[in-house]
């Protein structure tokens, strides 16, 4: 019995392995085989399981139940086996089986859970495994036993490649050991930043593979090469400067013609013998931008918002939490170490002094007085600062047409972007000190306003661009007209020089180019990222480690005490660091559409951006003084992401609608809208049948009530949620009631024993006392009625004793509500005037003999 | 991984072959001086908690079991009924009064007073003993820690 009890825990254990366990074993343990491996009939197995059915006993019952039942089974499964041997068991021996092997199989897919020690788990693990694998193939009868036996070893053997699949994978992730050494110093929340940050890497590299691969390389491949198309060359007057390196670094000659920008992107239908469509999949990923992150965002949402399941609504457990939970076991340091004792211990003792202290009378007219002054001035620096750049982006108009512009003014807009970028969030706490918030909502105010500020800044961007395209766009029909009569009056000219039937090309440099407005879009948003980029990089630099070397360094000959008073060392300013990533990634999703080498630059930036702040946060900032709640903030974050990404479609989808591409370059130069390419497709590439199928499909009559009907199922599944949301909160307050029932049931029990004893021993018969408790009985009835055993003397008993002990009575708690419901025929009787029970209780003989018993019920 | 990990810490003591199953317990004073463990208030407890002997002496089969409990993907309940064994110090399966002092004190390293220490343990009773012994029991303890919303992201290491 023993050996197949040991064999199954074999099994059990050895599915159950973590990642570790699985190194572990195979890098170690020859002996043990991992996997659906060999059936292992050691002979030390045996001392094993005397080892482990003493571990079995110390442990709890529930633990030794189950070795009991898996004992009787196995006894009653050790001797089919022996009896009958694998080929010819009977029919209830294998459904038995059958049964068995389910159940194996359940407790190895639940072996993780159970608290019991690794060495059993593993023989437990290891035993079950056998055991499956032993009696799984004789399962299937006769021919098919094979069969079984096969599907059943490639069945594992999947399972086996998956896991191993699943450990690569987690071996692969980078920066695992850079995050770890961030978070015992400064512990989860700020790690929570980079693991953020590590998260949009991945979005990054994916966004860009899928440009690079699908747009870009099929241009540079197989598309026409540099110089041969007018709107691939550097037009002939910016030639000269077009390699300069100031030219170069606002984006301007022989990148602004490069493939970096929408502008170099040819209208072929059709590229290269592979008969790429390129127009078509320029405009299907600049669409499946969009969706792929709007699919990843969205599912990290919903996993986030799997694992906080509790809403919190427990305010119950505050003391108990802090704590058990207080202590960030991640910390590995001793400094962190310190600080997280020092925090605890100031929240403590917060909470104590909350305790205790009553609360405040405030005035709340000053109260609200100030937070609707303090929300007045922020709103008139948030417009302020719209107007700002407004005014700012329409003088860099006016200076791109003077010329001999300065430095300064050429990138003005970026300049003052970044200016109030840095300065406004400051401003606005101190601003908030007016409003005298729990620090927690103070910054989710804090949040929201520079959310607001950077939201507006960006649209104010928008339409100050906006302003700028419409612009071009009336020079280019001008411009149109000039081009044409250009190339009409050299055909003539050539045709008058030489008799070639075919006149010579014109040189592409030399063809009059309209203004390309959508690179013009896409260099303004690169331009922004980059001057973003470079401003973080110096904030950090100057803000973090010229301070720290200033701090440390000067300390030294410094008045007061630098460290410890004003400058001091920075610390790790989690939400701005954040809050900077989304925007970065709000302009990417704006511009890729115009500029589809602006995600590479993102990746270099994500790349550089983690080694850079890795290196920052370990060598210039101190931890956190205050605690900072890194599990809720996630899904916050997450959803200012989603935000972000809707606000940047709209601007996209905007001009895909509305604006009519340019006429001479980009990829849907010549058609009136973008997104005819995708007409053009369905009409040319497919069979016509498709071209029918959609033209149906778009018929409004169609899309109306598609989109009614989905109002329709959103509004109903938000009514089901509701509804699962209120009985939820129900269930809560019925569990919440039972426990303050059981715990007032406890105490009263506590405290009416003693009571009750002394009734017991007051209980001698006297009419007199019947009457007394007339008015007492409402009272006394229930505390003795639940002690049951006495129960019916109990009452008496309580009558009696209830002039005596009706002080005590009184001091009973008042009985639970269902003792009333049981008794109600007492009450019912005893209800009417007290003195009209005596002449009706005298007529009963026996009663006043006895002086308790209740005849009437 | 996790092998060469416990290896480091006594090279000497510990064979790289394991295919015999060599009884080897690292002492707690190696242990307890990884770097993942050495600030920690409770790793004595937890070290005893996990140890086969209970004295803090740790075989490789408890070093891994420590870790796999700490780890991200244990679950819950796991997490729940080790926490509970690691704040019971005095290991009766009841986390009284006593433990609780003790808990505080390792946690603010005395700097409440005896009173506010008092206050705390007693506030935590109320809240948290549901059968009203004046004590936690791990159904207690269980219930109220799987309410809260940081448990698992504190009571976690990773290595």
């Amino acid at each position: 019995k023993e050996e197949e009890e040991s064999k199954e825990e074999d099994i059990c254990s050895q599915q159950n392995g973590t990642s570790k366990r699985k190194n572990y074993q195979r890098e170690n343990k020859d002996g043990k085989k991992a996997g659906g491996g060999s059936r292992q009939r050691d002979k030390k197995a045996p001392t094993k399981d005397q080892k482990e059915s003493e571990n079995k006993e110390k442990k709890t019952s529930k633990n030794g139940k189950e070795g009991e039942n898996k004992e009787g089974t196995d006894r009653k499964n050790s001797t089919s086996s022996d009896s009958s041997g694998e080929e010819s068991l009977s029919e209830e021996e294998l459904a038995m089986l059958m049964e068995q092997v389910e159940q194996k199989k359940k407790l190895i897919s639940t072996m993780r859970n159970k608290p019991w020690r690794m060495v059993k788990k593993l023989s437990v693990l290891r035993e079950a495994q056998a055991f499956v694998e032993k009696f799984e193939g004789a399962l299937g009868k006769g021919k098919g036993k094979k069969l079984y036996a096969y599907k059943m070893m490639m069945a594992k053997k999947w399972v086996k490649f998956k896991r191993d699949f699943d450990n690569f994978k987690t071996q692969c992730i980078p920066w695992e050991m850079k995050i770890k050494e961030v978070e015992s110093h400064f512990g989860s929340s700020v790690a929570s930043y980079f693991i953020f940050l590590r998260w949009m890497y991945g979005v990054n590299l994916v966004l860009f593979s899928l440009i690079f691969g699908l747009v870009i390389i099929p241009e540079v491949l197989m598309g026409m090469p540099y110089g041969s198309m007018p709107r691939k060359t550097v037009p002939r007057a910016e030639q000269a400067t077009a390699m300069d390196f100031s030219v170069l670094w606002d984006f301007e000659g022989y990148i602004k013609y490069s493939a970096l920008f929408y502008g170099y992107y040819n209208n072929q239908r059709t590229i290269g013998w592979l008969k790429y469509r390129l127009p078509m999949a320029y405009f299907m990923v600049g669409i499946s931008v969009f969706g792929y992150s709007l699919m990843v965002v969205i599912r990290s949402m919903a996993r986030n918002a799997n694992e906080s399941t509790a809403d919190g609504d427990d305010h119950n457990f505050i003391f108990s939490w802090k704590m058990f939970t207080s202590w960030d076991y991640l910390i590995g340091n001793p400094e962190t170490a310190d600080n997280k004792f020092a925090s605890i211990t100031t929240s403590f003792k917060e909470s104590i002094v909350d305790e205790q202290e009553s609360n405040k009378d405030e005035n709340i007219h000053l109260r609200r007085f100030l937070r609707v002054l303090a929300n007045l001035l922020i709103i008139c620096c948030l417009c302020g600062s719209g107007y700002l750049i407004y005014f700012v982006v329409k003088r860099s108009q006016t200076f791109s047409k003077m010329q001999n512009v300065g430095w300064y003014e050429r990138n003005e807009v970026e300049i003052v972007m970044s200016l109030l970028g840095m300065f406004c969030p400051p401003l606005f706490e101190t601003i908030a000190a007016l409003e005298n918030y729990h620090p927690r909502i103070g910054l989710k105010w804090q949040l929201g306003r520079i959310f607001a500020l950077f939201l507006g800044n960006l649209y104010t961007f928008l339409l100050a661009l906006m302003d700028d395209v419409n612009e071009k766009l009336a020079e280019e029909d001008v411009v149109k007209n000039i081009t044409h009569w250009t190339l009409l009056g050299h055909h003539n000219s050539s045709l008058r020089n030489g008799s070639a039937a075919t006149p010579p090309p014109l040189d592409p440099a030399d063809v009059p180019r309209g203004p390309c407005w959508e690179t013009t879009v896409g260099i303004e948003f690169v331009r922004l990222t980059v001057s973003d980029i470079l401003v973080t990089y110096i904030t950090i630099l100057v803000g973090d480690f010229i301070r720290a070397c200033f701090v440390r360094f000067v300390n030294y000959c410094w008045c007061w005490d630098l460290e410890a008073g004003f400058p001091s060392y920075a610390e790790f300013d989690i939400s701005g660091n954040v809050l900077g990533l989304v925007f970065n990634q709000g302009m990417i999703w704006m511009g890729s559409f115009y500029a589809p080498g602006l995600v590479g630059i993102n990746v270099l930036r994500l790349l550089t951006s983690m080694y850079f702040q890795c290196w920052a946060v370990m060598s210039s900032n101190v931890p956190h003084a205050r605690v900072f709640k890194a599990s809720k903030s996630n899904n916050f974050y997450m959803g200012l992401l989603l935000l972000i990404l809707f606000l940047s479609l709209l601007p996209v989808a905007y001009t895909i609608m509305s604006l009519p591409p340019s006429f001479d370059c980009g990829p849907f130069s010549g058609k009136k809208r973008m997104y005819e390419v995708i007409q053009e497709t369905i009409e040319l590439d497919f069979p016509l049948f498709v071209a029918k199928i959609f033209s149906y499909v778009a018929n409004p009559g169609l899309i109306i009530p598609a989109i009614l009907l989905m109002v329709l199922a959103i509004y109903y599944l938000n009514a089901v949620a509701e509804a699962y949301q209120r009985a939820n909160t129900e269930l809560k307050k019925k569990m919440q009631m039972q426990r303050e029932e059981e715990k007032n049931k406890r105490n009263n029990k506590a405290s009416t024993n003693p009571v009750l004893q002394d009734m017991e021993d007051l209980l001698t018969p006297s009419p007199k006392r019947e009457t007394h408790p007339k008015q007492a009985e409402d009272k006394n009835m229930e505390p003795p009625g639940r002690t049951s055993p006495g129960g019916k003397q109990g009452k008496p008993a309580a009558l009696d004793g209830s002039p005596r002990t009706g002080g005590r009575g009184a001091a009973l708690s008042p009985p639970p509500p269902q003792r009333f419901v049981t008794q109600p025929p007492m009450l019912g009787v005893r209800a009417p005037y007290p003195g009209q029970l005596r002449p009706w209780r005298q007529p009963l003989g026996t009663v006043p003999g006895r002086g308790r018993g209740q005849p009437w019920y | 991984r996790l092998f060469y990990r416990y290896r480091d810490l006594a090279p000497q003591l510990v064979p790289l072959d394991y295919t015999h199953k060599p009884d080897v317990t690292l002492p707690y004073q190696l242990i307890g001086s990884m770097p993942e463990l050495k600030d920690n208030p409770f790793r004595q407890r937890i070290a005893e908690v996990f140890s086969a002997r209970g004295d803090g002496n740790m075989t490789l089969d408890d070093f891994l079991d420590m870790f796999s409990v700490l780890s991200e993907m244990a679950p819950r309940d796991l997490k729940a009924y080790y926490a509970f064994k690691i704040y019971d110090f005095n290991n009766d399966d009841y986390i009284c009064k006593a433990d609780l002092e003790k808990t505080v004190n390792k946690l603010t390293r005395n700097e409440l007073t005896p009173e506010e220490v008092n206050l705390v343990c007693e506030k935590v009773i109320y809240e948290a003993d549901a059968d009203n012994d004046g004590k936690l029991s791990l159904e207690d303890f269980q219930h109220m820690i799987v309410r809260a919303p940081d448990f698992l992201s504190t009571f976690h290491i990773r290595i």
